[in-house]
């Protein structure tokens, strides 16, 4: 990936994932979720995780995207109304954060293997790109069968769980 | 200049970041959720850019993808899981400021 698309893709990335904490409205901050992720993908397609990337789209930019734009349509929920702000959680967020991305910044210095550019991939003769989603898949059905069964288990449960949470009385 | 890993792990952390502030600070359990999405994904991208960087065989290794792949279907069972509480919740007591709802508060 060259370094100027590397550079927009994770700007727009950055700059849409502030902008969902800073919105207002709940349908703008979901919509700028959506670019972040858009955004997230590209970044994924630059390193040769175009499985990835498709996965990216499909189920955060699609899936889920249009889970939580129901959730806030069903609840009627309108732009927030401007409450007494609570200075204590602002500067404890801000704070934390900071924190944390300077403690980032001087490990980061630190790590010296992480200075050097990406190796290049051994592509075969003819070939243009890898065949990453051959090499997922194999890699998913033999390596990692197990979880991947029980993974399938995970989303049974989460679809009866969600079933008997959204029944009109629990008892 | 070329690209590096530390790019994508700044990136990654920055995103991490954003996520964790606005977990701290929004007050709207919306708001606070879909933050927890964009540090589960910040983590994403951190496993893909090692997978890249650490060849097998002049491969990206895919056991981390194939990781990245799980996070992603867990994430997306959360959701679902997480908005029907919401739901739930938003039923029993018509709110989703996070200040309204203190009963467990010490």
């Amino acid at each position: 990936m060259s370094p100027i698309l590397f550079y927009f893709f994770a700007a727009l990335t950055l700059i849409f994932g502030v902008a969902v904490v800073a919105n207002r409205n709940p349908v703008a901050s979901a919509l700028c979720l959506v670019v972040s992720f858009l955004g997230l993908a590209a970044l994924f397609v630059g390193l040769d995780a175009y499985f990835i990337a498709v996965i990216q789209v499909l189920v955060y930019a699609g899936a889920v995207m249009v889970l939580f734009l129901f959730i806030i349509m069903l609840l009627d929920m309108k732009a927030e109304t401007r409450r007494k702000p609570n200075l204590i959680a602002y500067a404890g967020g801000g704070l934390v954060a900071m924190a944390f991305v300077a403690q980032l910044w001087l490990v980061l210095e630190r790590f010296t293997a992480g200075h050097s550019p990406f190796p290049t991939i051994w592509l075969k003769d003819g070939q243009q790109s890898i065949d990453d989603v051959h090499n997922v898949g194999t890699t998913l059905f033999s390596v990692h069968n197990l979880p991947f069964q029980v993974i399938g288990v995970l989303i049974l449960v989460a679809t009866v769980g969600v079933v008997v949470l959204s029944k009109r009385e629990l008892k | 200049m070329t690209l590096t890993l530390n790019h994508y792990l700044f990136v990654s952390g920055l995103l991490f970041a954003i996520g964790l502030g606005g977990v701290m600070l929004r007050r709207n359990i919306i708001i606070i959720f879909m933050c927890l999405e964009l540090m589960l994904n910040a983590a994403n991208l951190s496993l893909v850019a090692f997978s890249r960087f650490n060849l097998v065989n002049g491969l990206p290794n895919y056991n981390a993808q194939v990781l990245v792949f799980f996070i992603i279907t867990v994430a997306a069972a959360e959701v679902a899981v997480g908005l029907a509480i919401i739901v739930a919740l938003y039923r029993a007591r018509q709110t989703t400021h996070v200040e309204d709802i203190n009963s467990l508060k010490f």
